[in-house]
């Protein structure tokens, strides 16, 4: 039941194809097609690590035990990924080569694994929302609703300009700084309707406000100050 | 209230410096050769002693644990620390990885002579960037200064890895870590064997919460009888306590364990929004947790026996509290969702009854289900809980249950309502 795979192309960016490709199993075409997280139809037609990347990707295997360097997978297309700004199937490829994977395996990562973006991003910010119950208590709806309005009605789909795309994420860790977005490696905390949209407005006019809460609170501190250990705020307070 | 002198994470916000000076001021690596002079069994009986029990949600004795791993094999012995902080709710690691890293470098160090290991492992969550940076130059820092390394002051081997992950919950459950750290999908494994057995690379392991790792150098130093004193019977010590929702000031703070509920709102997070009165339910522990009512919280204390009582559990210690504006129905769907999205799909009663939950109680939400519905989605819960290879599927359940024992009234009055409506239209 190897059905094809719903490849579309509609113009542009050729990709490279599967089936020609003579070192791929004829399963990666089964898997593209079962699995939920699909890879993108359109891909770019190679990809290549900068030096200074393969230096550090050399780095990151040798941290390993010597015949584990799989272990390296995650990081190596997470570095992929910045590079590119997305993950491409090239990538993919080129990963699994330098670890001696098959393809197989290093596409199981790839779709298993949501931070991966299997589809290009917003070329400024790919904003990250996260709309858990904790983040939903205090107001991420509007948020979700401020991103279709101002990026684009659907989850991953590029803005008008390409600049911009956001996706709806499940918990990012800052619960008690709710609600938070990520974009790149920054959170940005403590939002509600105006923050957000004064954020989004940073972000387009190149002048994004510092990571962090947003509404200049000391990371998971309380408004306000410290109910515990007051003394530490001024003084780095040796072991008591 | 705990007292300051009692506190373990005494730079919890971040307001002074977290690398290697800052943290040896406030007592890190302060006499760490001394302790570890003392032998492996002095540390484990130490931590025994002290009562610490894990703090990434089952609560499961530390020292206990550690005396699982076998003493004179052959292979290597891992620690792998589980700080893939992904429970909805749950945001006290983070605090610990950016604002003091040396606590958690320091307890590895000693958790792993305990064990015999001279390779740890810290899985820490992809989404935290900035906390997976702010750790490896507290790694690097560690290594420059010999604390860590080979030959280094302490007299003990050790290399720490510090991997990542990149955006899956399931990730946390500690099979599944074990084998996203050898670079496969993160799906549980069967268990037993169990890791102590065999873990990362077939070899013994044993998988801790960051926050049970970074209390181990206070608790060795001032002993395990001072930890064991602080908090209630069998959960002794302190905590990280995060309260989020609808308090007037969101926090993560250390207390002692079984402090009463009420008293850890009122002090630290300003008490619930609109007054203790307009409190409808909290979530005690992590999404994963069964809420309980504003009526079981009046004297509630925050301990694993009192939570237990209640069919709920402490969990991570992380409160979602929710007021009187809330829909109680509408969070516990969104909690479901979560569960969905983050389900490996390995067992069949978890991908499926994940989804299927969560359709149903998106129906309920809006009142478009029958009344006996109801009793039909408690028993799927039910199905799924303990019939999966990992406890996702009992996390997945477990909140559905406690919305339907505690506010079936809700989910009843919303099906009348949506029923009469229905009516009204036809006629």
């Amino acid at each position: 039941m190897c059905a094809a795979p719903n490849w579309t192309k509609p113009g542009g960016v050729s990709r490279g194809s599967v089936a020609s490709d003579a070192k791929v199993s004829p399963c990666f075409k089964e898997v593209l097609a079962l699995a939920v997280r699909r890879l993108y139809p359109e891909q770019p037609l190679r990809f290549e690590f900068t030096p200074e990347n393969l230096a550090w990707a050399k780095q990151n295997i040798a941290k390993y035990p010597p015949g584990k360097q799989a272990s390296a997978v995650i990081a190596l297309l997470w570095r992929a990924q910045e590079q590119e700004g997305w993950c491409t199937e090239p990538a993919i490829r080129v990963v699994a080569d330098t670890l001696g994977m098959a393809y197989i395996r290093v596409l199981e990562i790839a779709t298993f694994y949501t931070m991966f973006q299997l589809q290009p991003v917003g070329s400024t910010a790919h904003v990250q929302v996260c709309g858990t119950t904790p983040c939903m208590l205090r107001g991420s709806e509007v948020l979700l609703e401020i991103c279709k309005e101002q990026i684009a009605e659907k989850p991953h789909e590029l803005s008008s300009d390409g600049r911009f795309s956001w996706e709806e994420v499940e918990c990012l860790g800052c619960c008690a700084n709710a609600p938070v977005v990520m974009i790149a490696r920054d959170t940005y905390e403590d939002l509600d309707s105006e923050l957000f949209e004064k954020l989004l407005y940073g972000f387009k006019t190149g002048k994004p406000p510092k990571p962090g809460s947003q509404i200049g609170r000391q990371a998971s501190c309380p408004v306000g100050g410290p109910t515990t250990l007051k003394d530490m705020v001024k003084k780095n307070v040796a072991k008591v | 209230m705990l007292e300051d002198k009692d506190r373990i994470f005494r730079n919890l916000y971040g307001f002074q410096d977290w690398r290697l000076k800052g943290a040896r001021v406030r007592g890190a690596w302060s006499d760490t050769k001394t302790l570890i002079e003392k032998g492996h069994d002095w540390i484990i009986n130490e931590i025994k002693t002290s009562g610490l029990r894990g703090r990434g949600g089952a609560g499961f004795p530390t020292g206990l644990k550690w005396s699982f791993m076998p003493k004179n094999d052959p292979r290597p012995s891992y620690l792998a620390v589980n700080a893939d902080e992904s429970e909805p709710g749950s945001c006290k690691d983070r605090e610990i990885m950016r604002h003091d890293p040396h606590l958690l470098i320091e307890g590895i160090l000693l958790a792993c002579f305990a064990m015999r290991a001279h390779t740890a492992f810290i899985y820490i969550r992809g989404e935290f960037m900035r906390e997976r940076e702010h750790l490896q130059t507290a790694v690097d820092e560690a290594y420059a200064a010999k604390l860590i390394g080979k030959n280094n002051v302490n007299s003990w081997d050790l290399d720490i890895i510090v991997h990542h992950g990149a955006g899956a919950y399931i990730c946390g459950e500690e099979t599944a870590l074990l084998e996203s750290i050898e670079g496969k999908k993160g799906m549980p494994r069967l268990k037993p064997p169990f890791p102590a057995a065999c873990g990362i690379y077939g070899s013994p392991t044993t998988v801790n919460n960051v926050e049970s790792i970074a209390s181990v150098p206070d608790i060795l130093r001032r002993g395990g009888d001072w930890f064991a004193a602080l908090g209630v019977p069998n959960s002794a010590g302190t905590k990280l306590f995060q309260i989020s929702g609808h308090v007037e000031r969101p926090c993560v703070v250390e207390e002692e364990m079984g402090i009463p509920l009420r008293e850890l709102l009122d002090k630290h997070a300003g008490g619930v929004r609109g007054g203790w009165d307009n409190l409808l339910a909290v979530i005690p522990g992590g999404s994963s947790m069964p809420l309980i009512r504003a009526e079981q919280c009046q004297d509630l204390t925050l301990d694993f026996d009192a939570l237990t009582k209640l069919k709920s559990g402490l969990g991570t210690g992380c409160i979602i509290v929710m007021d009187k504006s809330t829909d109680p129905i509408k969070a516990i769907t969104r909690i479901a969702y979560f569960y969905k999205h983050e389900s490996c799909g390995q067992c069949t009663p978890c991908r499926e009854g994940t989804g299927w939950m969560y359709r149903v109680l998106e129906r309920m939400q809006r009142g478009e289900a029958e009344k006996r519905e109801i009793d039909l989605l408690f028993d799927v819960t039910k199905q799924v809980e303990s019939h999966t290879i990992c406890a996702l599927g009992d996390a997945a359940a477990w909140p559905v249950q406690g919305l339907i024992r505690n506010f079936r009234d809700v989910i009843e009055d919303r099906i009348e309502q949506y029923q009469a409506a229905l009516k009204e239209a036809a006629e």
